[in-house]
């Protein structure tokens, strides 16, 4: 197919002038399978050696159905949280004009680009009882460190850029124009923002609330150190793939990671419909 | 002075709102961000200093930092090819199942860097698919380096495709087409148009996934087997620190890969500052 010229060619493809055609698109296919597509294919078939039964029975375990609890659980409570908070400083970095606001808007990446490991180990320390945060949660009586919260805490902290960094340039398309417009038909400042802002905003709200909601329930060494880990109480469902490895239970560790992974091609399917649904809005 | 009075334009927030709105985003920012950031400078210096450079000078940490630096300069480079081939075949052509394609590139972010870690095990454990065929030829691939690099490259996959695909459909075809049509070659084409096009995007691509591969946890804890100076990257070293309770240390080796995040973050800054319009436009703002 490759070696197509301009009048031979395949009616999968449009002729282009460029060449290189083969070889690019050729080398991406090789190194996609080879790097990605052929391994997850052996997560996927793994499981099915231990049967439907097999597969069942390791996801309907006590431990396991509450680690998965937790991350999901803990995952939305962080993508609601960031919602709103992402909302905020998106807004705030995208409308107003204040000293430091190149600072914050890089700041806000940190997430992104601090190892999860270092991050884990921070939000342990800070959240600890004696911790510059830890301990005056700890006086107002509320544990944060090894318990569910701290899961919370750690998965809030990872989400937080994808809710901001998905508003900020959909903000910036919206511009004036529609709230001029809304004010000059005298709607008041409240009114806009829920008639007119808040609705054209949704879409990318919701899909900065899935990117976060996605990464967290798969998040694993930001969560681990703060969580304390205890089986049944702040157990996540990564921290369990990786304890059945180190048990050498294989069929066990990959039932569960077939069953993040479902989710998480669910969730890239639902982003993709997301942002086809918001691109057909505009 | 005399006090001027200016009526608020209609689309402003009152100027309480505008302080709350910025206090509370400063606020999130500060405790929620950047706290934990300070936290591992001054943990690591809790010690005083010469512990914290002492960290430095085990063996152990030695051998981290190196394997990290492999890992990380076999990963780059062989996915910063990928991502200028993959960006090159979509945004330069039109075939079918294109949307497909990009949907299957984005993989590796939307899995758990545990299960990227596990795919692998299942592939090249030794209960994996070619696990039994590795062990009678003496070949390592999972608890050593090899594995380690397969899961750097998993989870650094996408970073240089992702900024590099949307950039190129921006510029469009005319330039490489007056190129070709001119006569010069495929590859002159490429070096001498759409290199120089593309280089600050390649670019930032490259600093995002070199951040990655030097910080991933998660999926290379899962292959790499622990073992203290020879499978143990700078992360998976912190974590055996911390767990010995070696807090400082822990915390000196964190702030090492800490600053490397500031850095990157300080070039990222720039180069969407400075050269926004040679970036893909997702980072105009």
């Amino acid at each position: 197919m490759s070696i197509a010229t301009a009048t031979t060619l395949p009616r999968w493809r449009t002729p282009s002038a460029l060449p290189g055609f083969g070889l690019s698109l050729g080398f991406t296919l090789f190194y996609l399978s080879a790097v990605v597509l052929l391994p997850i294919a052996a997560l996927v078939v793994r499981p099915w050696e231990i049967g439907w039964s097999g597969f069942w029975n390791v996801l309907g375990d006590a431990r396991v159905l509450h680690a998965l609890a937790l991350s999901f659980g803990g995952s939305a409570i962080a993508a609601a949280i960031n919602t709103v908070f992402g909302l905020v400083v998106a807004w705030v970095l995208m409308r107003y004009r204040f000293p430091g606001k190149r600072l914050i808007d890089a700041l806000v990446d940190l997430p992104f680009a601090l190892p999860t490991a270092v991050a884990g180990i921070a939000l342990s320390a800070l959240y600890a009882r004696n911790g510059w945060l830890g301990a005056p949660l700890e006086a107002i009586g509320i544990k944060a460190a090894y318990t569910p919260l701290g899961v919370v805490i750690a998965l809030t902290f990872i989400g937080l850029p994808f809710v901001v960094r998905t508003l900020q340039p959909v903000l910036l398309e919206l511009g004036r124009e529609p709230e001029e417009a809304a004010a000059t038909l005298g709607a008041t400042r409240v009114q806009t923002m829920r008639r007119v802002i808040l609705p054209t905003l949704a879409p990318a709200l919701l899909t900065g609330a899935a990117l976060a909601f996605a990464r967290g329930v798969g998040e694993y060494g930001s969560v681990i150190f703060i969580a304390g880990n205890l089986p049944g109480v702040s157990e996540i469902a990564p921290l369990l793939i990786v304890i059945r490895l180190n048990e050498n239970d294989y069929a066990g560790a990959s039932a569960i990671g077939v069953l993040m992974l479902a989710v998480a091609f669910a969730m890239l399917l639902a982003l993709n419909l997301l942002q086809a649904w918001t691109a057909a809005r505009r | 002075m005399r006090p001027v009075f200016r009526p608020r334009a209609a689309t402003q927030d009152h100027p309480l709102t505008r302080w709350a709105l910025t206090l509370v985003a400063a606020a999130v920012v500060g405790l929620f961000l950047v706290l934990p950031l300070v936290t591992v400078f001054t943990e690591a210096l809790s010690e005083g200093l010469a512990t914290a450079l002492n960290a430095f000078r085990e063996p152990d940490a030695v051998a981290a930092i190196r394997l990290t630096l492999i890992a990380a300069a076999v990963a780059v480079p062989l996915n910063a090819v990928f991502g200028v081939a993959a960006s090159w075949a979509v945004a330069r052509f039109d075939f079918w199942g294109k949307g497909f394609l990009i949907t299957l590139i984005d993989i590796p972010f939307s899995v758990s860097p545990v299960v990227s870690g596990l795919i692998y095990v299942l592939v090249f454990g030794l209960q994996g698919w070619l696990g039994p065929l590795l062990a009678d030829h003496d070949v390592k691939i999972i608890f050593a380096l090899p594995g380690i690099v397969l899961a750097t490259m998993f989870v650094t996959f996408p970073f240089v495709a992702r900024e590099l695909i949307p950039l190129m459909v921006d510029q469009g075809r005319d330039e490489e087409e007056a190129a070709v049509s001119l006569g010069a070659s495929g590859w002159s084409t490429f070096f001498r148009v759409t290199l120089p096009n593309i280089k600050w995007g390649l670019l930032y691509g490259v600093l995002l996934c070199n951040a990655r591969a030097m910080g991933e946890f998660g999926a290379v804890s899962v292959v790499s087997g622990h073992i203290r100076g020879l499978t143990e990257t700078m992360p998976l070293h912190i974590e055996a620190l911390y767990n010995d309770y070696q807090y400082a240390s822990a915390f000196a080796v964190a702030s090492l890969l800490a600053m490397l995040a500031l850095v990157t973050l300080a070039l990222k800054a720039i180069l969407e500052w400075r050269y926004a319009d040679e970036l893909s436009a997702v980072h105009h703002h």
